[in-house]
């Protein structure tokens, strides 16, 4: 009794000692900065706890029976033709059903309540940036501030913030570890995420999903302060000598350019996201029929509203749209 | 004249490339000498390329795969190689431009021509022997299928000296596959080396279910057949209603690239979604085709190692059935991150749970069967027991990425790379190895060497621990996967543990390389003239090793489950044997290997846009099949006599050991 406690509590503190050491070495889902990343690392820490109760005495199991039955152990009990046991068969269906049950209702639950589209709650005011992937470096627009920056972000601590995420170029995800969820960027496509930080600091972030030569170098610096140095960093960025106009000044950005410095842009042209999701949606009646092409906060009605005065749907983004969404929040198609 | 083809497409400036190529040519030259030498070319052709005999086209699967796995492997070891170096500042020794070519080639290989060929060959050499048939039900499309195959894996290797392959990942994403952004002729090698063997395996698919629907021998109804047989008749139902979905997937992505269509592009309309969906909608359950014969393999290694029935036959069976179906419910689960709705994910989330339950089963049985058994340790029960154990962690960290929630911040990361190789390394390599040693009496008629068929595992066991585990810890500092360098020092030290692992995955490799060595040098003395060197359970075991060409010399009939097993235990007096009659038998066909050799030069031609030549290949195609076509001289009857001086000899062959 009293060395199976002991056992017990070698694997707490093995598991314990673990847990610290992926700590210290900074472990960005291990040790997260704002809401949604440590419900995350709650969700993954329980599901793995839930599965030990099978994965570990299948292992014992292994290996006891293993050395148990060995051919030349002869103390063992030999039973050459038994083969069903209807005990057993419903322990071993039951068993997994019923973790698995379990599970399920987690998923079901967290995939709601940690939706990358849905907003957060939060007395502050939630603020907007839009981040476009380009070859291969990140830009990021302030529409609230008339800014734009690249592979920099800054934004204020507590302060949620919905970011919608485009590419410019091939599909590439946008991922700040520390923070939690990343979301695909693809051309023509307006996603999005919500996340807040609730601790000050600067966390790395980068593209997680492969578009080629320059990927390696496809980070930035998510620089997350009190609203005072938001406010400054802002002013910074205004100061910056460079602004980026839509579409020449865009185009040269876009330019490939690997492990790309971090620049700043003190003006913007008006609705640049926006020209830049439709600078994709050639071909069909959106850009023949003029200005259609806005972009929308992408409610279902809003959508099927779109499609219905366009006469019908030409762009099968916005059909792809219908067919993946559940609900108002989804992939949302810019024009 | 040759389309995109010029001089400059030889990467002469790539020293690495150099080198791999001129150890591939001395090798080649070599054994094309040792072939001329001692006059074999006419054997081989005769006696290996032309077959039509299921056995010899499963040893040449096999053959095919150990070499690519070399391949493969090399490129594994080049890319944990340049991870162990690039941290910080540093580059590493591998540019991008090379890196993403290596671990594109590497999964390409990896899946298509090491998995694949292993398990189809298995299936080839054990599936007909274990339902009492003496050949599948089209003998040549068997071989055409194989050629295609091999073919392929010689367009692959092509790219390696001429041109460049993929720089795109394993599954070629669009849009970044598409004409804009890979103008290369990388991912043409990609499309038709994949477009040839997929037709290949398309047609194992049909060839192996028409055999198990149709030709098992008397008595063997569907829950008497070997499990073995079970997860293979499931796997080729999953490759039926899957290969057609990747076929189609290429083509529509050949249409962009080739003809400036737009399914798949940012503009007009494409739609890279769609793109990824249809990918994975054959790409999910392609891991099952490669998943479940493994489950067959080891399912057969512990009843028969374990003497002892398998626990709950019927619930493996239901378990197989049910795995194959949900595996094509659950492909969204690659992509939670795109952007689809709470409900989408959390369906394709609960599916892809729900399989890990008859998983779950699966392995509680085997625990059963071993329960009260008499397990002997032997190098097929270690490779089980090391898929058990190493099998279910890879299951628990794949039903933690089947949380939408928490997928979104593990996708994509060395997290990811981490779980596949852990069911595929402890899952298909461990079974085709396991298979591997188990069958190889049956192909050859020795048994292979213990010793070093058990350090072998303890390499592999004990390397992709140690390569892989890194991989999860690291995972969770954000490392991300197909990364030719990270900016973060702090990775480094796990990086080069996890190089320690791959080389000691090496000496495994390197164990069964010696394996082999040592078994054929000491044949005579590791001869099996029984047909039954496991005491084992199941028809294939009751004919002679090798088994005579024509599978049994009278088809045997089925009472039972483990048929040949009670067959033993009654050891009733042998009754007097009808005579032997007149066997059917297809003949041999050139047809196989010259059809795939014009596939190859279509599969060539097209990658370099040489227009003239393609239609050369077509040609050859076309004319080489209608003489397959209208040739009605396809089969022929072994002599009773004949079958009766094989046996014959093999009696007195048992008499003299005996």
């Amino acid at each position: 009794m009293q060395r199976r406690s002991l056992w017990r509590r070698r694997g707490t503190l093995v598991l314990l000692a673990l847990c610290l050491f992926l700590a210290g070495c900074s472990s960005a889902l291990l040790d997260p900065k704002g809401q949604i990343g440590a419900e995350q690392r709650t969700l993954i820490l329980t599901a793995f706890g839930l599965m030990l109760i099978v994965v570990i005495p299948v292992i014992v199991m292994t290996l006891l029976f293993g050395w148990r039955y060995r051919r030349s152990n002869s103390l063992a009990k030999y039973t050459p033709d038994w083969a069903h046991s209807n005990v057993i068969e419903a322990v071993v269906w039951i068993v997994p059903c019923a973790i698995i049950a379990v599970l399920a209702l987690l998923t079901w639950k967290t995939s709601h309540s940690l939706d990358p589209h849905k907003p957060l709650e939060s007395d502050v005011a939630p603020i907007e940036i839009q981040a476009v992937a380009l070859d291969w470096k990140w830009l990021f627009i302030y529409p609230e501030q008339g800014i734009a920056s690249v592979n920099e972000v800054a934004f204020p601590v507590d302060t949620p913030v919905r970011f919608r995420v485009s590419s410019g170029s091939v599909m590439n995800a946008f991922f700040i570890p520390h923070l939690g969820s990343q979301i695909y960027a693809m051309a023509g496509m307006d996603n999005d995420v919500h996340l807040i930080a609730d601790e000050i600091g600067s966390y790395p972030g980068r593209s997680t999903n492969y578009s080629g030569a320059g990927f390696s170098g496809m980070t930035f610096e998510a620089k997350v302060t009190n609203p005072e140095d938001f406010d400054a960093w802002v002013e910074t960025v205004r100061a910056a000598p460079q602004t980026l106009t839509y579409p020449e000044g865009y185009e040269a950005l876009a330019e490939p350019s690997e492990s790309n410095p971090v620049e700043y842009f003190s003006a913007i042209s008006p609705s640049l996201y926006e020209s830049i999701l439709r600078s994709f949606h050639t071909g069909g009646e959106h850009q023949m029929g003029g200005d259609h092409a806005d972009s929308h906060d992408g409610e279902n009605e809003k959508t099927a509203d779109h499609a219905a005065e366009s006469g019908h749907v030409t762009n099968n983004h916005a059909s792809q749209d219908n067919a993946m969404r559940s609900h108002s929040s989804s992939v949302e198609v810019g024009g | 004249m040759f389309g995109k083809l010029t001089l400059e497409s030889i990467p002469y400036h790539e020293p690495i490339i150099m080198v791999v190529a001129a150890f591939m040519a001395i090798g080649g030259i070599a054994l094309f000498g040792l072939i001329t030498y001692y006059r074999k070319w006419g054997w081989l052709w005769n006696e290996w390329f032309t077959s039509v005999d299921h056995k010899k086209l499963g040893i040449m699967y096999f053959i095919v795969a150990l070499v690519m796995l070399l391949r493969g492997f090399s490129d594994a070891i080049m890319m944990r190689t340049q991870l162990a170096m690039a941290a910080g500042d540093a580059a590493g020794y591998l540019p991008p431009e090379h890196y993403d070519q290596i671990f594109t080639a590497h999964g390409v290989i990896m899946i298509f021509f090491v998995a694949m060929p292993m398990v189809i060959g298995l299936m080839n050499l054990v599936v007909p022997l274990q339902i009492g048939a003496r050949d599948v039900a089209f003998p040549f499309l068997n071989n055409l299928s194989f050629w295609l195959f091999a073919v392929s894996a010689i367009l692959v290797n092509i790219s390696l000296v001429v041109g460049e392959f993929a720089k795109t990942g394993w599954l070629a994403y669009a849009p970044l596959s598409g004409i804009e952004f890979s103008p290369g002729v990388g991912v043409d090698y990609w499309i038709w080396a994949l477009q040839i063997s997929g037709i290949g395996t398309t047609l194992t698919g049909i060839n192996f279910f028409v055999t198990i629907i149709k030709m098992r021998t008397k008595g063997m109804t569907m829950f008497r057949m070997p499990i073995f047989t079970w997860t293979s008749l499931c796997a080729n139902v999953l490759i039926i209603a899957s290969f057609p979905i990747l076929t189609a997937t290429i083509a529509l992505l050949t249409l962009d690239r080739y003809l400036g269509m737009h399914f798949f592009t940012n503009d007009f309309g494409g739609n890279m979604m769609m793109y990824v969906n249809l990918i994975w909608a054959w790409g999910h359950p392609e891991v099952y085709i490669l998943i479940l014969p493994a489950f067959g393999v080891f399912s057969e290694v512990i009843a028969t190692f374990a003497r002892k029935r398998l626990f709950g036959y019927a619930t493996m069976v239901w378990a197989t059935i049910s795995i194959t179906l949900l595996s094509f419910v659950v492909w969204l689960h690659h992509f939670f991150t795109m952007g689809a709705g709470a409900n989408v994910n959390a369906f394709f989330g609960i599916m892809t749970m729900i399989i890990a339950i008859p998983t779950g089963v699966k392995v509680f049985n085997w625990l059963f069967t071993m329960f009260r058994g008499s397990l002997e340790l032997t190098s097929p029960v270690l490779w089980t027991l090391g898929f058990i154990i190493t099998f279910t962690l890879g299951g628990m960290t794949g039903v933690m990425l089947a949380v939408p929630a928490a997928n979104f911040v593990l996708h994509n990361s060395l997290f990811v790379i981490a779980h596949f190789h852990n069911v595929i390394i402890g899952g298909v390599v461990f079974g085709m190895m396991a298979g591997l040693t188990y069958w190889f009496p049956k192909a050859f008629g020795f048994t292979l060497n213990e010793k070093w068929g058990k350090r072998s595992f303890w390499c592999w066991f004990i390397g992709f621990y140690v390569a892989f585990m890194p991989l999860y810890v690291l995972a969770f500092f954000g490392a991300v996967r197909r990364m030719q360098s990270y900016a973060n020092p702090e990775w480094q030290p796990w990086m080069i543990l996890a190089w320690v692992g791959a080389v000691i995955i090496m000496l495994g490799i390197v164990c069964t390389i010696i394996q082999f060595w040592v078994s054929i040098r000491d044949r005579k003395q590791n001869a099996d003239v029984t047909g039954d060197p496991w005491n084992g359970r199941t028809l294939e075991w009751s004919t002679s090793s090798p088994a005579p060409f024509y599978n049994f010399a009278r088809l045997p009939e089925v009472g039972d489950i483990d048929s040949f097993w009670s067959q033993k235990q009654r050891s009733e007096e042998q009754l007097e044997e009808a005579p032997y009659t007149d066997i059917h038998m297809p003949r041999n066909t050139v047809a196989g290997p010259v059809i795939s050799f014009f596939a190859l030069v279509i599969g060539f031609a097209l990658v370099w846009h040489i227009w003239w030549l393609a239609g050369v290949g077509a040609v050859g195609v076309f004319i080489s099949f209608m003489a397959r076509v209208f040739n009605d001289d396809i089969d022929y009857y072994v002599p009773a006599a004949e079958v009766e001086r094989i046996e014959r000899e093999h009696q007195q062959r048992v008499e003299a050991q005996a």
